[in-house]
């Protein structure tokens, strides 16, 4: 029997901006946790990451972080990849405020 | 202070333009981001958690008006509308888009500033007393020697690999406010009995993983001897120091592993050679550096506009009391500006704040600034009868915190707010323990106190050198608060003592308010410190009070 799997995200950060992104099932990037694809099985995320990778034009630093469902797409498992999905805590930079942003646009 | 020369100039646009050809080899493909990555760094361009982050050299703390205007028109126009100031003596900018960095550097470099050396195995930013050139107790200013180093140090052929990154401090004065003893090499000003001055050279100190204090390997170095002598240490361990494990790589294990005495043996053996290859060149820069730091046209005026502000002004008094230090000059004071207010983060200042104190500097501070490693802001020559005035500046900015050497003058490092290293949160555990003693009103009673927060065990933060250190990990996926007591990073340097377990992160300070209500009952008076108590008593009882375990009483 296979040893079980942790279910993964690829995450990395944008080329030009810094900011962290998320791989999609249509292999877009998106700014969201909850729109990264989760891989539940090693063999897919190894792949996903090895493709994410290859996109050096857009991305940096891609690796797989531990995730979990949840009622609006994967969550993130560790703190610090929680910190990744809105920014710092001691301002409201980043992640945060653009998600507050683009809300008050919409 | 001192000014680029043509060489200086002529380096840094050189640099600027190289990096900025390898952006744009980056972004249109022609290089991978693992070549990449090493010129960024060498450019003091690194990719923190949710940006990328630029860290720029202040060397030895030193800054003109004209700087800090130009490091406010950086943060406003290319960042977030703030820097963050570090226990090196830098400031980062958090939030740097890598399109933008050249165009940043270019500006950085327009006011003869930059990020070469930032990062990387090679020799860092040169730290110094922030008090230099002003502090009542200085032997001699130390700031051209830093400079001297600076130039020597800069693009050094030799030494640009090293097996790790090497950290210089250099102190004036007798009391280290530059934490030479957590150095790679800390360089003491002392005098010897013909009354000449030359320094005590301290090797193998840091912080971090394996924490060590330095070991003296030289009394006393005349001053023309300094740089074969520092080039001595470098090219010994430059040979000796570890390859084979980053985390043996530091000249404090090379130190440790081969002994104290023999790496004197080594270094003087070599410093034979060094000091042969030394033709005097650098002498005649030395006096040409020299000249740069002339003290400035100090004057002679009465004090009577701060001794009535004083008698009159509790707010005044309140900040002269804790903010102001003996300068050199009669009538003048050297000012701490905090960047601590409570509630704020330690060491951040805004773009708005740093135009103000500028402007201080200008009109009334010799036009001269410092950063402190304590991330602080220093405005190191104001003479008495300006202070008024400068405090009037200050408070309407928000800048006017009277709380330096207090509980909530904590240093704490960026942490996982910001570091891709960091295994915790050290910003957020800062705020809240300034909001809370404050709202207890308890940290005059408290007294001197040095609080230091650190988010991994890199230890940027110097926990190990606080009186109270507090180490950020991840156990378990949770973030925990390690605390060591009866650190010290002054000239009676001490590492810190791990007291037992770590706390959660919301049990930090209720974990601290223990401590110090236990410290307040057992000091023997009000003017014992607590690292004066904690000395005297041991940790039993402060250990008994953070852990709630029994009566700290019974224990001390």
């Amino acid at each position: 029997m296979s040893r079980s799997f942790t279910p993964k995200v690829v995450t990395a950060n944008d080329l030009r901006l810094g900011d962290v992104v998320y791989l999609t099932q249509s292999g877009k990037w998106s700014r969201l946790h909850g729109e990264a694809h989760l891989f539940t099985d090693e063999d897919s995320a190894n792949a996903a990451l090895a493709s994410a990778a290859a996109q050096s034009l857009v991305v940096v630093g891609a690796y797989l972080a531990d995730a979990k469902a949840g009622p609006h797409g994967p969550e993130p498992v560790h703190f610090r990849e929680l910190f990744r999905t809105r920014g710092p805590s001691n301002y409201a930079h980043g992640k945060q405020a653009d998600l507050a942003a683009a809300q008050k646009v919409a | 202070m001192y000014s680029y020369s043509d060489f200086d100039e002529g380096f840094v646009r050189t640099r600027v333009a190289q990096f900025a050809g390898q952006v744009a080899r980056r972004l249109d493909g022609s290089l991978t981001e693992e070549e990449f990555r090493p010129l960024r760094l060498m450019n003091g361009l690194y990719l923190q958690l949710h940006a990328y982050m630029l860290r720029v050299a202040i060397p030895y703390g030193t800054l003109s008006p004209r700087q800090m205007r130009q490091l406010a028109m950086i943060a406003d126009t290319y960042d977030k509308g703030y820097g963050h100031f570090t226990t090196r003596q830098n400031i980062q900018f958090n939030w740097p888009k890598l399109p933008d960095v050249p165009a940043i550097l270019g500006a950085l470099a327009d006011v003869e500033m930059h990020a070469i050396q930032t990062s990387g195995n090679c020799v860092r930013n040169v730290t110094a007393d922030h008090f230099a050139g002003a502090a009542a107790d200085e032997i001699e200013d130390p700031r051209p020697y830093a400079e001297l180093l600076r130039q020597w140090s800069m693009d050094h052929p030799e030494f640009q690999f090293l097996p790790r990154k090497f950290k210089i401090a250099i102190t004036g004065s007798p009391h280290d406010r530059a934490v030479t003893r957590a150095h790679d090499i800390g360089l003491r000003m002392v005098r010897n009995s013909a009354g000449e001055s030359g320094f005590e050279v301290i090797v193998g100190g840091g912080l971090g993983r394996t924490p060590m204090l330095g070991h003296v390997v030289r009394q006393f170095l005349p001053i023309a001897d300094l740089l074969p002598y520092v080039e001595a240490v470098l090219s010994v361990y430059n040979t000796l120091g570890r390859r084979d494990n980053k985390y043996k790589a530091r000249i404090k294990i090379t130190v440790h592993e081969t002994g104290a005495a023999e790496i004197t043996r080594m270094v003087e053996e070599r410093f034979v050679e060094t000091r042969a290859q030394f033709g005097g060149a650098d002498q005649a820069l030395l006096a040409d550096i020299r000249a740069a730091f002339a003290p400035p046209a100090f004057r002679n005026a009465d004090t009577a506009a701060y001794d009535a502000a004083y008698r009159t002004d509790g707010a005044f008094r309140a900040w002269a009391d804790t903010n102001l230090s003996a300068h050199r000059v009669d009538g003048y004071a050297i000012v701490t500006v905090s960047l601590k207010a409570h509630g704020d983060t330690p060491g951040d200042a805004t773009g708005a704040q740093m135009r103000v104190l500028a402007d201080l500097a200008e009109t009334y501070g010799h036009s001269d600034l410092r950063i402190s490693h304590e991330q602080n802001v220093i405005l190191p020559h104001v003479h008495k009868s300006d202070l008024p005035a400068v405090y009037a500046a200050l408070k309407a900015a928000g800048l006017a915190t009277a709380n330096i050497g207090l509980l909530s003058d904590i240093i704490a490092c960026p942490g996982m707010d910001y570091c891709s290293l960091a295994t915790a949160r050290s910003i957020p555990v800062a705020q809240e323990l300034a909001l809370h003693f404050k709202a207890l009103d308890l940290e005059h009673d408290i007294g001197p106190i040095k609080l230091k927060i650190s988010g991994c065990i890199n230890a940027c933060g110097h926990h190990h050198v606080g009186h109270i250190g507090i180490l950020g990990l991840d156990r378990a996926g949770v973030e925990n608060y390690q605390i060591t007591l009866g650190g010290d990073g002054s000239e009676t340097a001490a590492i810190g003592e791990k007291i037992g377990p770590g706390f959660a992160y919301d049990e930090v300070t209720p974990a601290i308010e223990r401590l110090l209500r236990a410290y307040l009952e057992l000091r023997l008076e009000a003017g014992e410190s607590f690292i004066n108590a904690y000395r005297r008593l041991g940790p039993a009882p402060f250990k008994a009070a953070l852990y709630g375990t029994g009566d700290h009483l019974d224990a001390a």
